[in-house]
C-alpha cells in the first residue's frame, strides 16, 4: 500500500470537490480520485468539435448555494447572469419570462404569475434552509440536533401563517399541471413552467411530486440564471483549484474498482490500474448505486439497505444535443440580443406530457421538449469567432431504449430532435457543421452516473430528506464503517449546488474526530 | 364457477392417505397452505410415544430453500448470524437470521448437503427476504417445499425403528449430522435432528416414495411402539426441550408494526448463535450496539410452583405485584418433568439465571374463577433433556 490518507473521495464531480476542499481546510489529508481524465463530473466543459466547447452535462447555473462559495471562498465569473426564458411559438409569438414578469400574455396571467412565483419562492426559501442541513433523523436514536431541525422545520412551516402552511402542505405533493391549469390561461406559459418542474427528472406534469421538484428548483438563488464564463468546467476548476490550495491531492484519469472493507470497516480503494490507497475514511461523489452495488458489494453491507439500494429510482430520462453552427439560426419573433437568453420548447402543459409517456415505455419523445442556449453568444472561449454553439437538454430519451441504444438510434433521435427544432428554426440544418447527442446511457458512460440520471436518484417525496439516498442512511454516514456519500444522491439531491458536499463534508467533521 | 370445482382448500402432504387412515380426531389447521392435524388420536397418547417410544410427525409443511452457488456460503454467512464456514458438509446447523435492526425475522436449520449445497428449512415462508439477501450475489435460491416431503421420528426407541428399517450405519450419526441411504432407488436423507429435545431423527425424501416410506417406516415400528403424532403434541414436546417457536414466543419483525414488539436474538436466549467475529452479517451492527447497551427483553424459562398452568400469566418481580415485568408466551405442566414450567419474555435486567419470580395464574374450578400468585425460579437448562439425545450411537431400546 503506498501513502495514508485521513480520507480519500472516490470521484472529483463538484460535490467530491466542495467536500474534499473543506476536508481540507479543517486540516484533513485528503486524496481525490477521479475516473475521467478531468474534474468536474456532469459540471465539466468539453471540446465536442474542433475549436467548439460546449458544457457537457449542467450548462445553467441557478443552484449554487452561497454557503458554499462563501466557505470556500469561491468567485464565479459569469459570461452572462440573469438570463430571460422565451417560451417559443412557432408562429413567433413568443412568452417572455424574466423573474416574477412574464410578457406575451394578457393581464390577468400577468398578475396571476407574479402571485403564483411569490408563494412558490417563499416556500422554496423555506425549503432552502432544509438544503443545506443534514436532514433530521426521525427514529428513536434522534439526536439533539435532529430534534432542533425537525422542531424548526415545523415551526417555519407554521410560521408561515394558517393559511399559507395549509397552502404548502396541500401543494408539497401534488402535480404541475394541477397548478398550472388553473391558474394560466397561456398554453406557452402553462408548458414553460411544466417544463421547468419536470427538468432532468422522470415525471411528467401530471406526475405527483412536481410541484415539489419546481420549489427545489427555486431553492438556491429564485432560478436565477446564469452562464459561467468557459463553461459549466470553469467552476469546478475553481473548485479544484480551492480544494488544491487547501492541501487536497487530486488525481484524475484513476477509476476506483472497489472500496476496500476490512474488518467490517472501509479501509480505502483499489483502483482499475491496480493501485490501492489506503485511508480511515472513504467519501463517494458516485451515485449510491454504484456506491453500494459496485465498490462496497451487496456483501459487505446487510440485507435491508441493500434492498432499498437497489430499488432507488434512477433512471435518466435527459439527453445534451450540442450543435456546432456556422452561424447563428433566425427564429421569428426574436431578436439578436435574446440568444443571450434561454429558450424553452413546451407548447403547452399537455405536449409536455406526452413528450413524456413514450419514455414510460422505452420510447424517445416523437414531440420532445428543449432547453436551448446559445454559450457562444455571450462567450467567445466556446466557438470560433462568427461561429457559435448550440446547448440543449432534451426529454425524454429514455435511459433505457426498447431496442437498446446503438449508432443507428442515436443519429435517429438526433435527426427528430433537429426536425423538430426546425419548425422553430427554419435555418438551422445549413448551419449545422458537427454535432453530439449524450442519451442518459452515453452520461452513464462517460460520467459513471447510473442511468445518467441529473439527481444521481429520482427526485421524489419518497427520496427525499429523510429517505434519500434511503430511509436510514440519510445523514451522509453509510451503514458500514467509515464509508460516506457526498454526491448528488443524498440530500438535498442534484444540480451544481454543492449542498450535499458540503453538508457531507461537515457531517464528517461532526462526527468522525481525528485519531 | 363453484367451489366444487377447487380440487382441494388445503394442500395433502403425500403422506396423508396413511394419516387419513388412522385419523380419529378429524382436527386439522393450516400450515403455510398445507393441511397438518392437530393430532390423530388424543394428544396425551401422542406426547407420550415421542417421550416413551417413537413419535412420527409431518413435515412436509416446512419451508425448504434449496441454496446453491458460488456464493452459497458467502451468501448464508450474511443472510444468518452464525459462523456458517464451521458447518461442514454433513452437518445440520440450528441458526437465526435478523434484518438490519437486529431483529429476529426467523430461526431454522440448514443442511449443508454436498460441499456448497444447503437446504434451509423453517416453519415460516421467506421468499422475499432471501431474494433480497441475494442481490448483489451469485447464488440462487429454490423452494424445494413442495419437492421434498419429511417426517420427524423422535423417541427413545427412534433408533432401533430405523435400525429395524434396514438404515445400517445409522448408528454413526452423530447430533446434527446428516447421512444419505439408498431407499428403494430414491435418496433418503437422514438427519438427527428435531424439534423435542429427545433422541430423534428427520427423514426426507421426494413425494413419490413417501407411502413406501411411511410403510416401511410404521412395520419396522410396530414393535417399538411407533405412533404417528400431530402438533399439538409436538407442542409440548418442543417446551419441554426449551425451544421458541414463531408466533408464539416471539413474533418474526416482518410482521411487527410497532416498535419494540420484535425480538433480538440476544433477547430470545440465541446469544450463542451471534458471533461477532464475522465483520458483516445482517444485523451486526444493531446487535453490537445492542450488546454494548444492554437489551430490553430477555427470554426465560420459568419453574413454577404448584401444577397450575400458567398460560398467558403476567410476570412480576413480586408476590404483591405491582408493574408487571413481562409475561409467559407458552405453559404446560411437564408430565416426564413433574414440572409446572413456562417460556416467558421480561424487561431486563429482570430474569437472570436463580431469580425468583411470581407469574399470575388465572384458573377455573367449576366454572368459578380463582387467581394465584405462583413462585417461579428462572433455570438455565432445558427442562427436559435426556443423555440419550446425545448419546452415539445411541442405546437400543
Ligand atoms: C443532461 C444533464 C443536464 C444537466 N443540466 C444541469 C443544469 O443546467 N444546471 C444544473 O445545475 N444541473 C444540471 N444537471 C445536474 C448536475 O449536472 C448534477 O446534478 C451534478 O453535476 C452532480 O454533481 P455531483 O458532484 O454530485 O456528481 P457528478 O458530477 O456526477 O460527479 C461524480 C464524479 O465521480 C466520478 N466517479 C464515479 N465513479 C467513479 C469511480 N468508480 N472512480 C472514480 N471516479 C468516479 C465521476 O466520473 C464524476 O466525475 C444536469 C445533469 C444532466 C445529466
Amino acid at each position: 500500500m503506498s501513502e495514508r490518507y485521513d480520507t480519500i473521495v472516490v470521484g472529483a464531480g463538484h460535490n467530491g470537490l466542495v467536500c474534499a476542499s473543506l476536508l481540507g481546510k479543517a486540516g484533513r489529508k485528503v486524496l481525490v480520485l477521479e475516473a475521467n481524465d478531468r474534474v468536474g463530473g456532469a459540471a465539466v466543459t468539453r471540446e465536442f468539435a474542433d475549436g467548439y466547447s460546449v458544457s457537457s452535462c449542467a450548462h445553467l447555473l441557478y443552484q449554487l448555494q452561497s454557503q458554499v462559495t462563501k466557505d470556500l471562498g469561491l468567485k464565479v465569473e459569469l459570461a452572462r447572469d440573469k438570463l430571460g426564458t422565451v417560451a417559443l411559438s412557432a408562429d413567433g409569438k413568443h412568452v417572455r419570462i424574466n423573474g416574477n414578469d412574464v410578457s406575451g400574455v394578457g393581464d390577468e396571467d400577468v398578475a396571476s404569475y407574479r402571485d403564483f412565483r411569490k408563494r412558490m419562492t417563499r416556500f422554496a426559501d423555506l425549503l432552502k434552509t432544509y438544503l443545506n442541513k443534514t436532514a433530521p433523523r426521525l427514529a428513536k436514536d434522534a439526536s439533539k440536533s435532529d430534534m432542533l431541525t425537525l422542531a424548526q422545520l415545523g415551526f417555519d412551516i407554521r410560521r408561515l401563517g394558517r393559511k399559507e402552511m395549509q397552502e404548502f402542505l396541500r401543494l408539497i405533493g401534488m402535480n404541475i399541471r394541477d397548478e398550472v391549469t388553473e391558474r394560466f390561461e397561456s398554453d406557452l406559459l402553462r408548458g414553460a413552467v411544466s417544463f421547468d418542474a419536470v427538468l432532468g427528472t422522470h415525471l411528467g406534469p401530471r406526475s405527483p411530486n412536481t410541484i415539489m421538484t419546481y420549489l427545489y428548483r427555486l431553492a438556491g438563488s429564485h432560478a436565477r440564471l446564469s452562464q459561467p464564463a468557459g463553461g459549466m468546467g470553469s467552476v469546478t476548476e475553481a473548485l479544484a483549484h480551492s480544494a488544491r490550495e487547501n492541501g487536497v491531492t487530486i488525481r484524475t484519469g484513476m477509476k476506483v474498482k472497489r472500496i476496500v472493507v476490512q474488518n467490517g470497516r472501509a479501509a480505502g480503494v483499489e483502483t482499475e490500474s491496480g493501485e490501492t490507497f489506503s485511508s480511515r475514511l472513504v467519501v463517494s461523489n458516485a451515485d449510491p448505486k454504484s456506491t453500494i452495488m459496485n465498490l462496497v458489494g451487496a456483501r459487505n453491507v446487510e440485507t435491508g439497505f441493500t434492498r432499498r439500494v437497489h430499488h432507488i429510482r434512477m433512471r435518466g430520462d435527459a439527453a445534451k444535443l450540442h450543435l456546432a453552427l456556422d452561424g447563428l439560426p433566425s427564429i421569428a419573433g426574436v431578436e439578436k440580443r435574446e440568444f443571450a437568453d434561454r429558450f424553452v420548447i413546451a407548447p403547452d402543459e399537455v405536449y409536455v406530457e406526452r413528450a413524456f409517456n413514450h419514455a414510460k415505455y422505452g420510447e424517445t419523445s416523437a414531440k420532445p421538449v428543449f432547453e436551448i442556449t446559445f454559450p457562444s453568444f455571450r462567450d467567445d472561449s466556446l466557438a470560433p469567432t462568427g461561429k457559435h454553439v448550440m446547448s440543449a437538454i432534451v426529454q425524454y430519451v429514455p435511459y433505457e431504449l426498447r431496442e437498446g441504444w446503438s449508432d443507428g438510434a442515436r443519429d435517429a433521435f438526433t435527426k427528430l430532435a433537429i426536425d423538430t427544432l426546425s419548425e422553430y428554426m427554419p435555418d438551422l440544418p445549413q448551419r449545422i457543421t458537427a454535432s453530439e447527442l449524450l442519451t442518459p446511457a452515453d452520461i452513464e458512460q462517460q460520467f459513471h452516473i447510473s442511468g445518467g440520471h441529473w439527481h444521481h436518484g429520482e427526485l421524489v417525496l419518497d427520496q427525499f430528506l429523510f429517505t434519500r439516498p434511503v430511509g436510514g442512511a440519510h445523514q451522509y454516514a453509510m451503514p458500514l464503517d467509515g464509508l460516506y456519500l457526498c454526491g448528488a444522491g443524498t440530500h438535498p439531491g442534484g444540480g451544481v449546488s454543492g449542498a450535499a458536499g458540503r453538508n457531507a463534508a461537515r457531517a464528517i467533521l461532526k462526527s468522525e474526530k481525528v485519531v | 364457477m363453484t367451489i366444487a370445482e377447487v380440487e382441494q382448500g388445503r394442500l395433502r402432504s403425500p403422506f396423508f392417505p396413511r394419516q387419513a387412515e388412522l385419523d380419529r380426531l378429524f382436527r386439522w389447521h393450516e400450515w403455510k397452505g398445507y393441511a397438518s392435524a392437530d393430532g390423530f388420536y388424543d394428544t396425551t397418547l401422542e406426547y407420550f410415544s415421542v417421550r416413551n417410544s417413537t413419535g412420527v410427525f409431518d413435515l412436509t409443511p416446512m419451508t425448504k430453500y434449496r441454496i446453491t452457488g458460488p456464493d452459497a456460503l458467502d451468501y448464508l454467512n450474511r443472510l444468518v448470524t452464525r459462523d456458517m464456514s464451521k458447518i461442514k458438509p454433513g452437518r445440520v446447523a440450528y441458526a437465526v437470521w435478523c434484518d438490519d435492526e437486529g431483529q429476529v425475522i426467523d430461526d431454522g436449520t440448514i443442511f449443508h448437503l454436498r460441499q456448497g449445497e444447503y437446504r434451509l428449512c423453517s416453519q415460516e415462508r421467506h421468499m422475499a427476504w432471501l431474494t433480497a439477501a441475494a442481490i448483489g450475489m451469485e447464488v440462487s435460491i429454490v423452494d424445494e417445499t413442495e419437492d421434498v416431503c419429511g417426517l420427524a421420528v423422535q423417541g427413545p426407541t427412534s433408533f432401533s425403528v430405523l435400525q429395524a428399517m434396514g438404515l445400517d450405519g445409522i448408528e454413526n450419526l452423530r447430533p446434527f449430522g446428516l447421512t444419505t441411504f439408498d431407499f428403494q432407488g430414491t435418496e433418503l436423507m437422514v438427519s438427527r435432528t428435531g424439534f423435542t429435545g429427545d433422541l430423534g431423527y428427520e427423514l426426507w425424501l421426494t413425494p413419490d416414495k413417501a407411502i413406501e416410506l411411511w410403510d416401511a417406516l410404521f412395520d419396522a415400528g410396530k414393535l417399538y411402539g411407533i405412533m404417528a403424532m400431530g402438533t399439538e403434541a409436538l407442542e409440548h414436546a418442543r417446551v419441554e426441550a426449551g425451544f421458541i417457536a414463531a408466533y408464539i414466543d416471539f413474533l418474526p419483525a416482518d410482521v411487527t408494526v410497532r416498535t419494540g414488539r420484535s425480538r433480538s436474538p440476544l433477547e430470545l436466549g440465541l446469544e450463542w448463535l451471534v458471533d461477532f467475529k464475522k465483520p458483516n452479517f445482517n444485523g451486526r451492527r444493531a446487535l453490537a450496539e445492542e450488546k454494548r447497551n444492554g437489551s430490553a427483553w430477555r427470554l426465560v424459562k420459568l419453574d413454577i410452583e404448584g401444577n397450575k398452568e400458567a398460560h398467558n400469566s403476567y410476570i412480576y418481580a413480586g408476590k404483591k405485584g405491582g408493574k408487571n415485568i413481562g409475561f409467559v408466551t407458552s405453559a404446560m405442566w411437564s408430565p416426564v418433568c413433574k414440572q409446572n414450567i413456562a417460556l416467558g419474555t421480561v424487561q431486563a435486567p429482570h430474569g437472570k439465571v436463580g431469580d425468583k419470580l411470581y407469574v399470575e395464574i388465572y384458573y377455573q374450578r367449576e366454572m368459578h374463577w380463582s387467581r394465584v400468585m405462583a413462585e417461579a425460579t428462572v433455570v438455565d437448562k432445558p427442562f427436559w433433556d435426556p443423555p440419550r439425545k446425545r448419546a452415539t450411537p445411541p442405546g437400543p431400546y
